[in-house]
Parts: structure tokens; sequence; C-alpha cells
């Protein structure tokens, strides 16, 4: 096993770059070099740790880099952290949102305060990745409000207020029946016949005994919070007006990397936890991911507004990780934690690009731009790579993850499977629209003087690019890494699930 | 007839009688010494008597490890760790008080010595409070804590709204304290002693056949109770006198009132009426959910920095008394954890009110909060962290305070009444946010700077340390907690 010091490395990377950004608020630009830097060490210590990490251990189940001390007893309170497969690839997400966001979405109003919020963003999502204890996950889940709300109410559209404050109450609202079912769990947990000392450890509680009831409870009070944070259908309402407020930094982190807090949630907490209540909900949150799929693409379809689109077509990628990781085949799991990563990469992609947009023609609504292809076809074709990949074309990214996430369920779900099939038939139809309505056609006026893609703008996608051809053609060392993990995840439900 | 003198611990009520004694020595001093008393001296003797009484709890502490928890003076007044913690809070409150009062008095031009005499007379029955095993010596300390408070209320000459807020919390404290007493008098006739130790062993031992008396006693002790935590529905008096009180007074009422009634509160329904639990419980529910959903939402409309505190404090009580209700060793243990992290937060957070409020101490619209941050960033960055850690905020220790007392009650099988007060923390959070938003605003960059003077920033400065220190590392003061309560089982 691997030291965790790599994992304290990666949470106070972050932190200590925050607070060097706050103290060169004197001079101007000084601020946003230093996070660039910090950003940069993340993401080299993330790509390091991805490749040291090693599933084959014979203790801690797949969980590498792993460590546990007790930091309270009488709170149950304990730094306790690892890194298996499932948060492997989202560690990595994690740095490389904040390193593209920092480029490719320079806020320069106020910058050490902003590049220092997005760094203790950084740091609190990690956090949440690589926690093995329920408290420890629920502390650093609740801490990513605050840097968000911060981020969304100063730096927003003109309903920056209202957003961040109905994000803030959504979530903030959801989580405490996460908190009450952790509690319950973890004093379950103690009151067993040798329970011992108040714990919250993931391995000590995915052992706890229960009865089939309180372990729909239990799954239902974490999934209520998994679906706000995802969001899932019908808990998504303050996505659209959040994604639409946020500035274009935090609109990327919220969708491509926080909004994986809530289905990485479910997968580790709700499905791994309570494998007894899997049977009885598992038809429900099929039907909700489907419903998603389908009320996502429909409203994709008729929205005006780019960033809106986004989230409306996050909602339906959305629906089908929660699919995937519903669906209790290994395979449709993989694809799941696949897409988690795939539509981060993807929704950075997107949000840079109507970043860009906005910097030039100060508006995101569709009707505003035609012909762009015209004066700017370098960002033209840069966004097509983008939206085929979302579009799930072979030889891309998208199209690896949904294939498997369809293959999988349809040989557990069939029906659950044919409807979402409908989804990537509409996600073809809203993107290719939305493409033919900015992009086709004759510019004129505003639209004629719209500038290509810089160089650095060029280069800020290139990762992008690179990654959505590299995991739509090569995929394996990345499912190599996930496999293991999730096999024994889903190994473990369905032997607790049947035979107690 | 033979008058039989009690054998006294002096030890156990030191803390009480340097508290006394200190407001009587300055007492004297004004009225002997010609010129007029310098306040800076009244000032340096509330610190140094409450610096005292800290250096006294910490040889308690001691002596309780030693020799165990024990009674003296007849078994009224009881000297355990739970005692000694609470009284070390008490003195903490009143030392950032009476700094933030300095400030405070020499602004509003009210420098006299009498403020820190009623301060320290109104801790030392805070105090006594704490240290109570007698529903006499209870009644006492919440008497001597109340009667200091009226005046203190009132104690801005200058404002109409002062006086008027005296008034008013002295008619209804009146009422409260009697029916405190009434209540007290009946759980005498029904369980023969009004020794708290006594009626929970009567109470053990004995079946009652008719309990009505006993039940009726109980809840008019709850009642009184209910009236100086401001519990819903007996919170009416908090945001008018809250509002009205010169706000460093309001800030030291949050705080001491609440450790001191709490603490009695704990004594009360767990030590002597533990075997009750099943009796009291339900009300306690309804009055938990009232407390914290009216609270929170109360707080959403409210225009007036301290009305809006007001509300968020009966949310606080609200949430304190779940630890009370829990009824076991872990609620409790929760309860003092929070009014320990409690006070100190208040206290800082008032201390910011009474900068802000300026001149006068009527400039309380939040709107004066716009962009305070912009033009000071400590002061508004401390004001930030004030308001998120009573929001409950992770890194924070209000976090922990809100998880320990929720902590038990899901372990006390309260698993909705958890979730009641979790969703009453989000309503609340709306207001704390919109406030913290606020202080970030863009606007108003032009407004007059305020004035922050030392030890008024010194004491703001010690809250948010406290907050962030134990927020981050709670472990110490959760241990403390532990510690001081093991031997409260019902």
């Amino acid at each position: 096993m691997h030291s965790s010091l790599w994992i304290a490395v990666l949470l106070l990377v972050p932190l200590v770059g925050a607070a060097l950004a706050l103290l060169t608020r004197k001079t101007e630009g000084r601020a946003y070099v230093v996070a660039v830097a910090a950003a940069s060490i993340e993401m080299a210590v993330s790509l390091v740790v991805a490749l040291l990490y090693n599933n084959h251990l014979a203790h801690a189940a797949t969980f590498d880099f792993y460590t546990r001390h007790v930091l309270s007893a009488p709170l149950g309170l304990a730094y306790d952290v690892g890194i298996d497969g499932i948060s492997l690839l989202m560690v990595v997400l994690t740095s490389l949102v904040v390193l593209l966001a920092l480029l490719g979405a320079r806020d320069r109003r106020r910058e050490p305060a902003f590049v220092g919020w997005l760094l203790l963003l950084t740091c609190f999502t990690m956090g949440s990745f690589v926690a093995h204890d329920l408290l420890e996950f629920f502390i650093f889940f609740e801490l990513t409000l605050i840097p968000c709300y911060f981020i969304i109410g100063q730096w927003g559209g003109a309903q920056r207020s209202r957003a961040a404050m109905k994000f803030f109450i959504y979530t903030f609202a959801g989580s405490a029946s996460l908190l009450v079912g952790i509690l319950y769990l973890g004093f379950t947990h103690q009151h067993q016949p040798g329970g011992g000392e108040l714990t919250f450890g993931y391995g000590a509680l995915s052992s706890t005994a229960m009865s089939h009831g309180t372990a729909v409870w239990l799954f239902i009070a974490f999934a209520v919070a998994f679906a706000v944070k995802s969001p899932i259908w019908p808990l998504h309402t303050w996505s659209p007006l959040t994604y639409a407020e946020a500035p274009t930094a935090g609109s990327i982190e919220l969708s491509a990397l926080l909004a994986k807090l809530g289905t990485y949630g479910l997968l580790r907490f709700a499905v791994g936890l309570f494998p007894l209540a899997l049977s009885t909900m598992r038809p429900a949150l099929l039907t909700l991911a489907v419903v998603g799929i389908l009320y996502g693409s429909a409203l994709a379809c008729v929205t005006s507004d780019l960033k809106r689109l986004v989230a409306y077509s996050s909602l339906a990628q959305i629906g089908f990780i929660t699919l995937g990781v519903m669906s209790g085949s290994q395979i449709a799991t993989v694809g799941a934690v696949l897409l988690m990563f795939n539509h981060g990469v993807i929704t950075i992609g997107f949000f840079l690009i109507i970043g860009f947009l906005e910097q030039r023609r100060a508006s995101i609504t569709v009707r505003d731009f035609t012909g762009l292809q015209g004066p700017a076809p370098v960002l033209a074709a840069l966004f097509t790579v983008v939206m085929l990949a979302s579009i799930g074309l072979p030889g891309l990214s998208g199209f690896v993850s949904e294939f498997l996430i369809l293959l999988g369920t349809f040989a557990t779900h069939a029906w659950w499977a044919v409807f979402a099939s409908i989804g990537v038939v509409a996600a073809a139809l809203y993107l290719l629209w939305a493409y033919q309505r900015v992009f086709h056609g004759r510019a004129e006026g505003a639209n004629l003087e719209i500038t290509d893609a810089t160089s650095k703008e060029r280069w800020v996608l290139v990762p992008v690019v690179v990654l959505i051809v590299a995991l739509g053609v090569f995929p394996k060392p990345v499912l190599d890494r996930i496999s293991p993990s999730v096999q024994q995840l889903i190994e473990h439900t369905t032997v607790n699930g049947v035979t107690k | 007839m033979n008058l039989v003198i009690p054998s006294i611990h002096y030890l156990a009520i030191l803390p009480v009688l340097i508290f006394f004694g200190a407001a009587l020595v300055l007492t004297l001093a004004t009225a002997l010494v010609k010129s007029k008393v310098p306040l800076w001296v009244a000032t340096a003797t509330v610190v140094a008597t409450a610096l005292a009484s800290i250096v006294v709890n910490y040889f308690q502490w001691r002596n309780v490890a030693h020799a165990g928890a024990s009674t003296t003076i007849a078994h009224a007044i009881v000297l355990d760790d739970f005692s000694v913690i609470a009284s070390a809070v008490i003195a903490l409150s009143l030392l950032m008080s009476a700094l933030v009062a300095h400030d405070w008095a020499l602004r509003e031009r009210v420098a006299g010595v009498e403020f820190h005499i009623l301060a320290l007379a109104s801790s030392g029955g805070a105090l006594l409070m704490t240290q109570a095993n007698d529903l006499v010596v209870i009644f006492l300390g919440l008497e001597i804590l109340s009667i200091g408070l009226y005046v203190l209320v009132a104690f801005d000459r200058h404002r109409a709204t002062s006086a008027e807020a005296a008034l008013k919390y002295f008619l209804l404290g009146s009422f409260a304290s009697a029916i405190f007493i009434y209540g007290a008098a009946l759980v005498y006739g029904a369980t023969g002693s009004a020794n708290l130790t006594s009626i929970s062993y009567f109470l053990g031992s004995n079946v009652l056949l008719r309990p009505a008396l006993l039940y009726a006693g109980g809840a008019l002790l709850l009642v009184g109770f209910a009236f100086k935590i401001a519990a819903v529905p007996f919170h009416l008096w908090s945001p008018d006198v809250y509002e009205g009180a010169p706000t460093p007074v309001t800030g030291f009422m949050a705080s001491i009132v609440k450790v001191g009634a709490f603490a009695a509160l704990v004594r009360v329904l767990i030590s002597a009426l533990g075997t009750q639990l099943d009796t009291w419980r339900p009300i306690l529910w309804m009055l938990v959910a009232l407390t914290t959903i009216v609270g929170a939402t109360l707080a959403l409309v409210q225009r007036n920095a301290k009305r809006m505190l007001a509300y968020s404090s009966i949310n606080h009580a609200g949430f304190i008394l779940l630890g009370v209700w829990a009824g076991t060793i872990r609620g409790t243990a929760a309860t003092l954890f929070y009014v320990m992290t409690y006070a100190p937060i208040v206290v800082a957070t008032f201390a910011v009110v009474t900068l802000v409020g300026g001149r006068g101490d009527d400039h309380h619209s939040v709107d004066r909060y716009r962009g305070l941050a912009r033009r000071q960033p400590w002061l508004g960055a401390a004001m930030a962290v004030l308001l998120l850690s009573q929001l409950g905020a992770p890194l924070t220790t209000g976090f922990y305070a809100k998880f320990t007392v929720l902590a038990s009650v899901v372990d006390a099988g309260g698993g909705a009444l958890a979730l009641i007060a979790l969703l009453s923390a989000a309503v609340a959070a709306v207001f704390y946010l919109r406030w913290t938003l606020a202080l970030y605003a863009e606007d108003d960059l032009e407004a007059a700077r305020i004035a922050v003077p030392r030890s008024t920033g010194a004491v703001i400065g010690f809250g948010v340390l406290v907050t962030l220190v134990f927020g981050v590392w709670p472990g110490p003061l959760a241990t403390l907690a532990q510690h001081a309560t093991v031997l409260f089982t019902p």
C-alpha cells in the first residue's frame, strides 16, 4: 500500500494555494499566478497518484493510500482517507476541473478572493472524494457549499443572489436527511453486539446488520441528499437557474464536478451501505433516472439559453449515470463511473466555449448567434468535437460510457434501458439543432465581427479534446483501474442483498 | 433549640463568593471614595474577578478529580465537573461582555461603575444556578440573575426603548419567576423535599398513585425555565428586550442566561425528574419543534439586526433543548458542549453589532452591514465567520454543537425531531447567508469607517479564534463536555 501522505498533499496544496493567493492581494495578477501554480501542482500530484494506484491489495478492500486516525472519540470524528478505483477518477477530475476553470474562465474582478474560493472548493471536493468515513464525508460535502455560495453570489449574473440562495438552501435542506441517516447508522452499529466506540468509518459501517425496513429508510435518507446534489429528477429545480447565473468557472465546478459528488455518493454510500434496500428501491430510482433522461432531453430541445441547454443536457446525462449506478450490473456501473468522468470533461468543454462566446457577445441566448462557423471556424470545430462526444459518437469518450451503461442495464433491466436509449437519440437532436442555429447560416452584424479562438483558448481546450479522443479510442487503462473496485462493490451488494 | 450550622465546603462556593465579593467591593468603593471611581478600574476589577474565578474553577476541577463530586451546605450546593465547566463559561462570557461594555460606555457617555457591579451580581446568580442542587437555590440564583438584568436592560438612559424593554422584561420575568416558585412549591408538596437529590430518590423508590401534583409542579417549573430561555410559546418578550437593551447587555444576556438556565434545567429534568422522562419528553418534543421552527421562520422577516439575532437565539435555544430532550448522558454532554461553544460566539456577534450600532446605539438595520467587509475586511470577515458559525457551517464550532445535539437525539430515538430541527436550520441559513452576502455587497463603499476600540476588537478576535480553532479541532471540548457529564443518568 502507498503512503497516505499523497492524499494529505492533495488536500493541502489547494489550501496553501488559497492562503498564498489571499496574501498576495496587493500585487495585481499575482494571485492568479499562484493559483494556477497550485492547480498545476495538484494536477501533477493527482496524475502521479493515478499512476501509482495499485488495486491488487490484500487488505482494506481495493483502497490504496489508506489511513485512519481518530480525532475525537466522543464525536466519532476521524481522519479516514483512502482511494479506490472509483474515487481515483474523481480525484483526477477534481484537479482537472480547477486547472481548466482557472485557465479558461479567468475572472479579474477581485481576483485573489475568486481564485481563493476556487482553490478552497477544490480542497473540499477532494476531501469528499477521498473520505472513507461518513462523518468526514459529510463535513466535506457540506463545506463545498460555502465556496460555491460565495462564487455564485458574488461573481454571478443579474439574479446571482437568488440563484446562490436557492442552491444553498436546496442542498442544505437535502443534506439534513443525510446527516440524520448517518447518525442513525452510526448508532445502529454502535449498539449492535460488539459495537464498541462510536464510529462512522465506512469499513465498519458496511458490516452493520439491519432490518429490511431500516435499510430502505436509510437508503431514502441518503438518496434524497444525493439526488438534490446530482441533481436527479424531480429534485433538480435549483440547477438551471444556478448554472445559468453562476460565473463560467462556477458553472464548470458545479456541473462538471459537484454534480458528481451526488452520483458518487449514491454509488458509494447509498448503494454500497444498504444492499438490502436495493431490491425495493431499484425500480423507483431507475424510473426516476429514465424520467430525468427524457425530461432533460425534452427541455434541452426547447430552451433558448446555451447554459441552460447544457444544464438540461446534464440532467439527462446524470440520468444515465444514475441508471448505471442503480442497474446492479457490473458493466453498467463501470460505465457510470466512466461517464461521471467523461461528462465532467465534456461539460468543461461546453462551458468553456460558451464562456468564450459570452465574452465576445455578452450573451448566451441561442437566438443572438448565427453563422459563427464563418468568422470562427476553430471555435466551431472544437465545439463540434465536444458536442459529438456528448451525443455519443463511436470513437469519442461519450460513446464508451453510454454504451457500457445501456449494455449492462439491458441485461438486468431491459425496459428501462429501452426507454433510456431514446435519450441518446434526443441528445443528437437538441445538440445538433443548437449547433445548427449557432454556427450554421450566414453571419451578420455583430456575429460577423466575432474573432476566432485565440491561441490561449485553443490550448486550454487541448486537454479536453485529447481526453475525449483518448478515452474514446483506448479506455482500457482507465477501465482496468475502475473495474476491480466496482466488482468488489457489486459483489458486496449482491451477497449482502440476497442472503439476509 | 439549637441552630445547627451546616458544614461548608468553601472551595465549592468560592467562585460565587468571589463574584458577590467583587460586586460588594465595587459598591462600597463608589460610596466611600470621594472622587468618581474611573471606569477602567471597574472593568479591570471585573476582568480580574472573572480570571480569578476561572483559576478557582481549575482547582475545583482537580478537587473533583481527586475527591469526586460533592454537595455542601446541607446538600443545597453541588460541586461537580458539570458545574465547574458551566461556571468557567459564565466567567468567560462576563469577561468578554465587560470589555465590550467598557468601550460602549465610553462611547455612549454612560461611564459609571454600576454597570459592572450589576453584571457581576447577575453572573453570580448564574453561577449559583449551575451549582444549585435545590429548587430554592435555583430560584435564588434565577432571581439574582434576573434582577441585575432588569436594571442592565434599562441602563441606556438616553434611549426610551431601553426603559420600555426593561419594563417588559421585568413584568414578564416576574411572572415567570412566580410561576417557577409555585411549581417548586407543588413539587415540594408532592415529594416532600425541594432538594433535587431527595426528589430523585423519592421518585425512584416510591410510586405516586396520584401524580397530578407532581405533574402540575413539573409543568410550572418547565414554563418558568421556558420563559428564561425564550422557548416558544414563551418567547414573546425576547425580541423586544433584545432590541431595546443596550447591545452589550443583549450579548451578555444571550450568553449567561442560557448557560445558567440550561444548567439548572438539566439538573431539574435529568437529575431530579429523570424518572419521569416519559412524561416530560412529549411536552419537550413540542417545545423543541415549535422553538426551532418559529425562531427560524420569524427571523426571516426581520430587518433589525438585533431582532434577527433574538429570533436566531430562539432557534438556538430549541437546538440546546434537543440535548435535554434526549435525556441521556450523551444528550447532557451535548447540551453542555452547545452552551460552551455558543456563549463566546454570541457575545462576539453582539460585540460587532455594538460597534455597527454607532453612537446612540440605534443604527441596527441590516442595511448598515452592506459592504462592511469591503470597507473593513477584518471586521467584515469576523462577522461572516461568526454568522456562519451560528448557521452551523463545518469547520466552526457551530457545526459540532449542532452535530452533538442531533447525534444525542437520534441515539435516543428522535429521528423525526432531529429532522425537524435540521430543516429549521436550513430555513435559518437563509437569513444568516443573506446577512453574510450583504457584508460583501459592493455598495455603500463611501460609508464612514467604524472605529474598532482595542478591547472590543480583542473580544471579537477571541470569539472568532475560538470558533475556528475548535471548529477544526473539537476533540478537547468534546472530551471535556463528555467528562463533565458522566454522572448524569436519568
